[in-house]
C-alpha cells in the first residue's frame, strides 16, 4: 500500500473567463492532517468542490486510494472514501442530530426497499446497528446529549460537530473539512482541535482548509499555500510560513 | 342529523382517496419542486387496468374481495412501471432546465396518456362491476357500506405504512434528506436519481390504489377520469402544504369533508337554486381561499429553508 492517499496532477477549473485553479497539483500522505491555505479567493474552496466531486475539473486527474477518483459524481467519490464537511454549514436542517449521521450510514448499509416493506430481521438487525453506531458517532464529537434534537435547533458549535460526525459516518479515508473553525470562539477552536487530532490518531487523513493561520500550522503536518488558482508552496509549516512567496501572498509584497 | 352523518361517511370515503393521490404530488413536489401534472393520469390508467381485471375475473365466481384484490396486483406494478418511465422519459432530461419546461412536458405527457388510453379502451363511460355486498350497515343513523369500509381502512393502512417508511428506514431517511438537500444527499452517499425514481414509483403505487378505488365507488370508469381528481388531489396538496406528507393527508381528507357537505347542504342553504351538482365548486373555491389567505397551506412551513 502506497503511502501516497490523495494525488491531484495539474488539476484546472475555471468560471466562464476566471481560471479560478491552474495546474494545482499536491499529494496528501495517508494518516496526516494537511492544510491548504490561501488569501481569499485563493481557490481554497474550489480545489475542495473537486476533491468532492461537487464541481468537475477542466483539466487534471485526482488519484485517491491507487484508483481514480470519479470527479463529477458526489455520491461515487463518498463511496471512494472522502468525506466533507462545509464552510456554510450545511446539515439537514428538519431532522434529528440523530439522523443527521443515520444518514450519513446510508451508504455502507444495504437494506432496500423490500426489506424497508418487510421488516424482516436482517432489517431491524441492520437498523438498530446504524442507530447504534450513529449514537457512539455523536458521542465521539460530543453531541450525544442532544441527539433527538432538529438540527436546526443546535448551537453552532455543536452543528459543526454533527457536521463532523455525519461525515465520518460515511467511514472515510480523507476527512475534508472546510473552514472548521470559523466563527468559533477561543475555547471552541481547542476542543475542535483536540476532536481533529483524534480523528487523525484513530487512522482518518485529514485534509484542512482555514483562514486560522496560527491553528493550521500548529495542527497539520504539511501545508499547502495557494494563491491565484496556483500553488506557490507545499511543506512542513515551519518551511512554508518562512517561504517568502506566501509571505509576500499574505502581507503583500511592501514586506517580503 | 343524518344528512349530517352520512356527508361526514361520504367525506371520509372521496378525502381518503384525495388523500393518496394527493401524497403523490406532494412527493414529487417536496424532491424535486415540480408538480407533476400527469400524476392524475396515473390513477385513471390504475383504474382502467384494473376495470379490465376485474371484468375478466368477475364471472369467474371468485368472491368480489378476492377480484378487487387481483386487480391492484395487476393496476400497481402497472403504474409503478408507468410512474418510473414519466419520470425517466419525460422529467429527467429536463432536470435543470427552466422550471416551466418540465411544467409543460407534465401537461404533455397528461394527453399522451389519455389519448393512448382511450385508444385502447374507448371514449365511453364505462361501467365497473360490483365486487362488494352493496348491502349498507346502519351507522349512526346514516349508511355505510363494505366497500366505503374497505376504503377507508386500506387508504388509512397505507398512509400509515408510508409514515413508517419514510421516518423509519432507511430509504425513507434518504427520501427525507434529499427532499431538503439533494446536493447534501448526494454527498452523504445517497444515489439522488434512484431516490427520485423510487419517489416516483411509490407515488404510482398509490395512485393505483386510488384508481380502483374511486371507479369501485362511483362503479364508473374512464379515460379522462384523472384530470378532475388529479386536480382535485393537487388542490388537497396545496390545501394541506404541497411537499409536507401530514399536510397532504390532511388536505385530502378535509377536501372531501368540504366537499361532501357542501354538495349535501348547498341546496338548502341557497333555497335550491344551487344544486348538488356544483360540487366541485367547492374544491377550486378552497383552492382559491387558501392561495389568498394561506398560501403555503395549512400544516406547509417556509418557502424554503436550507441549513
Amino acid at each position: 500500500m502506497s503511502n501516497v492517499l490523495l494525488d491531484a496532477r495539474r488539476i484546472g477549473k475555471s468560471f466562464g473567463g476566471v481560471q479560478a485553479l491552474r495546474d494545482v497539483s499536491l499529494t496528501i500522505r495517508r494518516g496526516e492532517i494537511y492544510g491548504l491555505i490561501g488569501p481569499n479567493g485563493a481557490g481554497k474552496t474550489t480545489f475542495f468542490n473537486v476533491l468532492t466531486g461537487l464541481y468537475s475539473a477542466d483539466a487534471g486527474e485526482v488519484m485517491f486510494d491507487e484508483a481514480r477518483l470519479n470527479i463529477g459524481a458526489p455520491h461515487e467519490v463518498t463511496r471512494q472514501g472522502i468525506a466533507r464537511t462545509f464552510q456554510n454549514i450545511r446539515l439537514f436542517a428538519n431532522m434529528s442530530a440523530l439522523e443527521n449521521v443515520m444518514v450519513g450510514r446510508h451508504l455502507r448499509s444495504r437494506t432496500g426497499v423490500i426489506g424497508a416493506v418487510l421488516r424482516n430481521k436482517a432489517t431491524r438487525i441492520e437498523e438498530a446497528d446504524i442507530a447504534d453506531r450513529a449514537h457512539r458517532l455523536l458521542q465521539y464529537v460530543n453531541v450525544d446529549a442532544r441527539a433527538n434534537d432538529l438540527a436546526r435547533h443546535l448551537s453552532y458549535g455543536d452543528q459543526r460537530r454533527l457536521e463532523i460526525a455525519r461525515a465520518l459516518a460515511t467511514e472515510p479515508k480523507l476527512l475534508a473539512l472546510d473552514e472548521p473553525a470559523a466563527g468559533m470562539n477561543a475555547t471552541e477552536t481547542a476542543a475542535l482541535r483536540e476532536l481533529v487530532e483524534s480523528i487523525r490518531d484513530d487512522g482518518v487523513t485529514v485534509l484542512l482548509i482555514e483562514h486560522d493561520v496560527k491553528l493550521v500550522m500548529g495542527l497539520c503536518n504539511r501545508v499547502a499555500v495557494l494563491d491565484y488558482g496556483e500553488k506557490i508552496a507545499e511543506d512542513v509549516p515551519e518551511l512554508v510560513q518562512r517561504d517568502p512567496k506566501v509571505v509576500e501572498a499574505y502581507l503583500g509584497g511592501a514586506l517580503a | 342529523m343524518d344528512t349530517f352523518i352520512q356527508q361526514i361517511i361520504n367525506g371520509l370515503v372521496l378525502g381518503s382517496i384525495y388523500a393518496l393521490v394527493a401524497l403523490g404530488y406532494t412527493m414529487v413536489y417536496g424532491i424535486l419542486g415540480l408538480i407533476n401534472f400527469a400524476h392524475g393520469e396515473v390513477v385513471m390508467v390504475g383504474a382502467l387496468t384494473a376495470l379490465s381485471i376485474v371484468k375478466v375475473l368477475s364471472g369467474s365466481g371468485l368472491p368480489g374481495p378476492v377480484v378487487a384484490l387481483l386487480g391492484l396486483m395487476g393496476a400497481v406494478p402497472v403504474c409503478m412501471a408507468l410512474g418510473f418511465t414519466i419520470e425517466r422519459v419525460a422529467y429527467r432530461p429536463l432536470r435543470n432546465a427552466p422550471r416551466l419546461a418540465p411544467l409543460i412536458t407534465a401537461i404533455g405527457v397528461s394527453i399522451v396518456l389519455q389519448q393512448l388510453m382511450m385508444l385502447g379502451w374507448g371514449s365511453t363511460y364505462l361501467s365497473f362491476p360490483q365486487l362488494f355486498s352493496a348491502q349498507p350497515h346502519s351507522l349512526m343513523g346514516a349508511s355505510i357500506n363494505d366497500l366505503q369500509i374497505m376504503i377507508i381502512c386500506v387508504a388509512g393502512a397505507m398512509m400509515v405504512g408510508l409514515v413508517l417508511l419514510m421516518q423509519k428506514t432507511r430509504i425513507g431517511r434518504a427520501m427525507r434528506a434529499t427532499a431538503e438537500n439533494p446536493a447534501m444527499a448526494s454527498l452523504m452517499g445517497v444515489n439522488v436519481n434512484r431516490i427520485i425514481s423510487f419517489t416516483f414509483v411509490i407515488g404510482s403505487a398509490l395512485a393505483a390504489v386510488a384508481g380502483l378505488m374511486v371507479s369501485a365507488n362511483y362503479s364508473i370508469a374512464h379515460y379522462s377520469m384523472g384530470f378532475m381528481l388529479g386536480l382535485k388531489a393537487f388542490t388537497a396538496a396545496v390545501l394541506g402544504g404541497i411537499g409536507n406528507l401530514a399536510g397532504a393527508m390532511l388536505g385530502g381528507v378535509l377536501l372531501g369533508l368540504i366537499e361532501s357537505l357542501g354538495s349535501g347542504y348547498i341546496s338548502d342553504l341557497t333555497g335550491g337554486v344551487l344544486g348538488s351538482n356544483y360540487r366541485d365548486v367547492f374544491a377550486f373555491f378552497v383552492l382559491i381561499l387558501v392561495l389568498v389567505l394561506r398560501p403555503s397551506g395549512l400544516m406547509g412551513e417556509r418557502v424554503s429553508e436550507r441549513a
